[in-house]
Parts: C-alpha cells; structure tokens; sequence
C-alpha cells in the first residue's frame, strides 16, 4: 500500500496528513484530522452528507482520493462558524428547525454555502435544484429549502 | 493501490503501459462506485486532472477543444459553448448533482461505456471527435466508435482520450437532448435523444442527426429518423416518422426502468419533441440576427 504526505489548507488553516493513496478525502478528513463535520452516508457521490468546497468547487469528499488534495484549499462544515459566532446558515437551520437526526446537515450547510457564494439571491426552484444533491432521509426538505433562502435574506442585508 | 498526478500526456501514458491494472480517472464518479460495489481494486489509479489540456476548454478557430477531463461544470458555465451547442450543453449538465458536475468529464462518461451516457449521444449527433492518444501518437475517431458495448471500448490499454474537437455549428443549425427519467434530478436515463437540425431560408430541415441512449447497448444512431426529418419542414407526417423509425430502431432491455415497450414509446416521443426545440432554437436565433 503506497503512502502520500498532503500538505492542503483546510478552513484556512494549512494542515498536512499522510494518506494511503485510495483512501478517500472524507475517511482522510475524518480520521488524519479530526475533522468528523462531513458524514458517510453512500459512498459512492449519491446523498452529499460528506460534501465539501475544494478550491471554489462543491464536490463529494467520498469521490475525491486523499492525495488529491494536494495543494487544495478545502472548506467543511468546521470552517462556517466564525470563533463565537455561528454562520447565518446555521443559524437559520437551527431557528428554522432544519434538521432532525442531522446526519445529512453538514453536507447541506456546504452545498447551501457553495449556492449562496455563486448565487446570493436564488429562487426556491433554483435552491431546490443546487440541493438536489443531498439526500435527508427525515425528509425534511421543506425547512431546509426555506432556512436557506432565509439565510440569503440575511446575508444579502446585513442587521 | 497507487495514486499518480502525471503532468504531461506522455508521462500518463507511461504510467498505463507500465501497469495492466491501472486506470485513468477524471472525477471518479464512476471509478469509485465500481470498486465500492465489488469490481477489484486497480492497482494505480491515474489522475488525468493536472495535465492543461485535458481541462481546458477553447475555441481554436472554427472547432471547439473541449478537454476530456474537464468538469461538465466548465461547460454550463461557458456561455459561449452553451450558445454553440444548447443540447451537448443540457447533456452534460444532466449528469449527477452540482457535486457531481464538479467532477463528472465527457471523457470519462464516454469511456465509462454505460449505454445509458447522457452526453454521447448529444456528442454524436454533433459529429463529435475523440482524440485519442497511444504509442504511436495520435488518432482521431468519431465519437460514435468509441464505445463497442456495455462497458467497453475500441481503446487499447494505453490510450488515453485527450480532447473532443467539435466543428463549430453551420448557420441555422442547433442541437437539443432529452431524457426521460422517473424524477426530476440525480437519476439514470431510461432514454435519452440527441437531435441535430440544419434549416434553410424558407424553414425547411436540409440536415438532420438522431441519436438514442439506454434503448440499445451503444448509443444508436437513427438514419431513417434523419431522412425522414430532411426535406421538411417538420410537419406533423415527418415528425411522426421521425418518431416512428427512432422507436424501431431501439433494440432496448426490459429492466426496472422501464419495459422494451415502454422505452420503444419514449424513444420516439423525445425525439420528436428534441427536434422540435432544435428548430426552436434555430429559428430564435433567426429571428435575433433579424432584428439586430
């Protein structure tokens, strides 16, 4: 089994693993650096409980091999709330009761965050669609599509 | 298993001729599944991201370089490809999630071989190249002889598909592709057809390219569709024949997507109704450079 040093920055900070070369980013992200936001729920880039933005890109931390990270820049859910403050995201999934069992929460936060960093003011369809990704199996839709829209109110307008 | 980030074509080809075993990938959205769902472990997998001209996409003069392992989200987003090719566009932006369109390339829908690919019959019906590098250089095939069955392709070991070329569209020519699938996203074609529409002056079809996926091992290309549609003026007899020899040209499984005669049916739904938005496109088009 061939072995990779990763030297990446995550949630800002620079950070370096070593990795077996067909481990996944996630089980990387997970078990090299504590970082246990991004879940496994398929594996295989179908429900997006283990998404992540790597340079500028939302993509499925299970479909990424570890060593490809070299050189990334890569936000997780860990990297949404500021030191005492959390994320309008967050927030609004919390006051909005966006979740029940939570298993696919991060995964949403950072396909949501991925939507509002392309696109501040997006429709319901057009969250819909940018969401289609992830897979909550509480079926909870409903409240996560309208905390994120009322997120991007909330971003877009400032208190 | 190994992971390797070669730079160069050459040295990419090196890796894969040096190794049986090893595979090239552009996103693994394929790749990955495979092994979780049993397929044996590669020895080397062979990451084709890093070489510039698998990822870049330009206009070289009058044809189109697309890189085989750029993300279909660097065509969506390409405004000036989107407005050439309207149907390969859609296509490639049919495939998976947005996380999915990160990743997700044409080369690797292409050699992945799934007779279900959304984007090969959009890229077949625009005369699409592949440009394949191997030992000795290399060859350009038409996309339409890439794929020789389920999982399987013309390919030797150690080639790789570098780019598509793609010939800008003559005037009064678009493209459309429909699939039809049981939900509205993140699901695998039970058909889908990719048409191409060259209209004269007074409207009438002088060029006409149908092709199908998921109703045949490969994608199937419908030449009595096209010769039903040229000449025309895409009234309701011809776009029923149309429809009819696309339905008889499917050669389609039943499966729990569909049924033989289910697919047969749809078949020639979409394609009349594909080549209904290529002609609206065209004559949009018209009618912008009318008024400009």
């Amino acid at each position: 089994m061939s072995r990779t040093h990763v030297n990446c920055e995550v949630n800002g900070d620079a950070v370096d693993f070593l990795t077996e070369d067909g481990e996944s980013l996630l089980n990387a992200l997970r078990d090299e650096l504590g970082l246990i936001g991004a879940k496994e729920g398929c594996g295989t880039g179908d429900c997006g409980a283990c998404s992540v933005i790597m340079d500028g890109r939302l993509q499925c931390a299970c479909l990424i091999f570890a060593p490809e990270a070299d050189g990334a820049a890569i936000t997780t859910c860990e990297g949404l709330a500021s030191a005492d403050e959390l994320h309008p995201l967050q927030q609004c999934f919390l006051e909005g009761a966006a979740l029940q069992c939570g298993i696919c929460t991060p995964g949403f936060l950072i396909a949501a965050k991925a939507l509002l960093d392309e696109n501040p003011d997006p429709t319901e369809t057009e969250v819909r669609y940018a969401l289609a990704g992830n897979l909550c199996r509480c079926t909870g839709y409903d409240k996560i599509v309208r905390s994120v829209l009322e997120a991007a109110v909330q971003i877009r307008t400032p208190a | 298993m190994r992971y390797a980030a070669p730079t160069t074509i050459d040295e990419a080809r090196d890796l894969l001729a040096a190794d049986g075993d090893a595979v090239v990938f552009a996103g693994a959205t394929d790749v990955v599944p495979q092994v979780r769902a049993g397929r044996p472990e590669p020895s080397m997998v062979i990451d084709l991201k890093k070489i510039d001209r698998l990822m870049s996409v330009s206009l070289d003069g009058d044809t189109w370089q697309v890189g085989a392992a750029a993300p279909s989200s660097a065509l969506t987003a390409n405004a000036a490809f989107a407005a050439d090719f309207p149907g390969l566009t859609e296509a490639a932006g049919l495939i998976g999630s947005d996380q999915i369109q990160n990743r997700s390339s044409l080369g690797g829908n292409l050699c992945n071989a799934s007779p279900a690919a959304d984007s090969v019959p959009a890229l077949v019906v625009n005369d699409a190249v592949a440009v394949i590098a191997g030992a000795d250089g290399e060859r350009r095939v038409p996309v339409a002889d890439v794929v020789t069955g389920p999982g399987q392709t013309s390919l030797a070991h150690d080639e790789i598909v570098v780019c598509f070329e793609l010939a800008r569209p003559a005037a009064g020519t678009s493209d459309a592709y429909l699939r039809l699938i049981p939900r509205t996203e993140m699901d695998i074609a039970v058909v889908g057809a990719g048409v191409r529409l060259t209209l004269d002056g007074d409207g009438t079809v002088s060029a006409a390219s149908v092709a199908l996926g998921a109703v045949a091992p490969t994608v199937v290309r419908v030449p009595a569709a096209e010769a039903a549609l040229v000449g025309s003026s895409l009234d309701d007899d011809a776009l029923a024949a149309a429809a009819a020899a696309a339905s008889d040209a499917c050669n389609p499984i039943d499966d729990k997507r569909g049924t033989i005669n289910y697919r047969r049916q749809v078949a020639g739904v979409l394609t009349r109704r594909a080549a209904g938005i290529a002609a609206d496109r065209i004559r949009t088009r018209n009618g912008q450079n009318g008024a400009s």
